[in-house]
């Protein structure tokens, strides 16, 4: 289970500080939670700071009641807490197994490796041996991304957008793999997301804008309430959908 | 052949014993074993040291390796080897030095190689160096690479330094007739006070002639590097060169390419990119649970893999 307690973040931007988070207090148990709020609002800020890129300037986090506030990266990450970039990163001559094989943390077969890629749609004889380099789509990048996470298979997941920058095509499978996903869910997925495909899915979806939490709730309560609701919540997803 | 240089042979040459096929071992400037077969002859030189390796046209799948190794202190060795590959040959050639040096004096290989490759022959050549020992003297190897490729001949080259050369002067020329192609992949690591200096020179003459030469390379410490590459079309031909370099701590790396087209259907590109390791790779895979270091490592490693 992952606590933020008060957690708060500013920038320094032309001597003014610039909150972008503002006294989070959230839990994340069990099961999958989706974030949605417009562009801006602090999600991706929120996903990295649990995953211990940045830091909190206020407040703390627990990882089951550990305090892994002042953690590294790779602590962050050693503790349990798996993170799939918005923007995948290429790698000049590491190939798609050597990444899912750090993933894992230990040698895999290749028939390991391949099942993780089958899993996200990824035919895994065509690209077991390829460059996560340029010559890959970008919606190869995020399915090996996501390939990437299900190797490390924590307990806790956490997504920042997965559909940014895919076509409807890869979509589509995309869907899939998180249908797939939510049916064999082990422990937490935290998934930032606009799409109202992926939010259907969610057991509880948390509305931030402005730095804060809005409104959460359970799906069947928020969804209705995103899509037809009035103002400005109604405006954020059909600008995104 | 003592421990050391049993590791020095595993290191350039990936073999532990006697290879098959053809080969000549030179030690410590005496040859040190050779093997010839029906196709492949090796004939020493008279008038310099050195050897020649003569393929007959037409042999195929055939292997020739001819490592070098030092280790003893304050040798220079100085060799001169000339490849004929006869017309439609297809081998792997498979050369390197290995130098240990634990003593105070420099230890020094330098090496000329040409190659005479023939109408329609392919040729794979592998060139490791490699230096160890725990002297202060230095480890000095200065390759230069001589190739002619014939009509509708091509050589793939792919040459290493990784470890221990202080200092390298690596020269490659190359002239190209009709459809003959060359294909070049140099991976260079320095670290220390190391310096590198290569220099590749490549004349597409023939019509249809193609060229493209590659290097990746990774600067650490306080060492040099300097890569400089020439590329001139003179024909309806097609050049290729990309410089790709690392550069950490205090390193410093240059880059200097040329082209020059003679040609009106001459096409010529070259890349050049120099920086340090992406920070968001490091992220990245320090949320897979490596450290800095270890990512740093695994970065540094595909790289040059």
């Amino acid at each position: 289970m992952l606590e933020l307690q008060d957690v708060c973040y500013q920038v320094d931007e032309e001597d003014n500080n610039k909150e972008i988070l503002k006294h989070i207090n959230l839990t994340i148990g069990h099961g999958f939670t989706a974030i949605t709020g417009p562009n801006g609002g602090g999600k991706s800020t929120l996903a990295k700071l649990i995953a211990g890129i940045i830091r909190p300037t206020s407040g703390r986090i627990l990882l089951d009641g550990e305090d892994i506030t002042d953690l590294s990266i790779t602590d962050h990450a050693r503790k349990g807490i798996s993170f799939a970039f918005q923007q995948p990163v290429r790698f000049k001559g590491l190939t798609v197994k050597d990444l899912i094989t750090m993933a894992a943390g230990k040698d895999l077969g290749i028939s390991q490796v391949c099942s993780y890629l089958s899993e996200v749609g990824l035919c895994a004889r065509d690209y077991i041996d390829r460059e996560v380099n340029a010559s890959l789509s970008g919606g190869e990048l995020k399915r090996i991304e996501i390939a990437m996470v299900l190797a490390r298979s924590t307990k806790l997941t956490v997504f920042d957008e997965p559909e940014a920058g895919i076509d409807l095509w890869s979509f589509n499978n995309l869907i899939q793999v998180f249908e797939n996903m939510r049916k064999n869910i082990d422990g937490s997925i935290l998934i930032i997301s606009h799409q109202e495909r992926i939010l259907n899915i969610a057991d509880r979806i948390l509305l931030i804008a402005d730095g804060q939490i809005q409104s959460e709730g359970d799906r069947n309560d928020m969804l209705p309430k995103l899509l037809n609701g009035p103002g400005s919540i109604c405006k954020v997803l059909t600008d995104k959908l | 052949m003592n421990r050391i240089e049993k590791n020095l042979l595993a290191e350039v040459a990936g073999i532990h014993e006697i290879p098959e096929g053809a080969y000549n071992l030179r030690t410590n400037g005496q040859s040190a074993g050779r093997n010839t077969t029906a196709n492949i002859d090796i004939v020493t030189k008279e008038d310099k040291p050195g050897i020649d390796i003569l393929v007959k046209p037409g042999t195929k799948n055939e292997s020739i390796h001819i490592p070098v190794i030092l280790s003893l202190s304050g040798l220079k060795d100085m060799v001169y080897n000339d490849f004929y590959i006869g017309e439609n040959a297809e081998v792997t050639i498979v050369a390197g030095c290995g130098i240990h040096n634990c003593g105070d004096q420099s230890s020094e290989h330098d090496g000329v190689h040409t190659f005479h490759v023939g109408k329609n022959a392919r040729v794979r050549y592998i060139e490791k160096h490699y230096g160890e020992g725990d002297g202060t003297g230095g480890r000095v190897m200065n390759p230069t690479t001589i190739i002619q490729i014939d009509e509708g001949g091509s050589l793939e080259m792919e040459t290493t330094q990784i470890r221990g050369i202080d200092s390298t002067n690596r020269i490659t020329r190359a002239e190209l007739a009709e459809r003959a192609s060359l294909t070049v992949h140099e991976k260079i690591m320095t670290h220390g006070d190391q310096s590198a200096q290569t220099d590749f020179s490549v004349d597409l003459n023939g019509a249809d002639s193609s060229a493209n030469v590659i290097s990746r390379s990774v600067a650490r410490d306080r060492s040099h590097q300097h890569f400089c590459s020439n590329i001139n079309g003179n024909a309806r031909c097609a050049g290729h060169t990309e410089c790709d370099a690392i550069i950490m701590d205090s390193a410093k790396v240059s880059a200097s390419p040329k082209l020059s087209a003679g040609h009106i259907d001459a096409g010529l590109i070259h890349e050049a990119a120099i920086g340090k390791i992406a920070g968001e790779q490091l992220v990245k895979l320090m949320t897979l649970g490596l450290t800095e270091e270890e990512a740093e490592e695994q970065i540094v490693n595909g790289f040059l893999k």
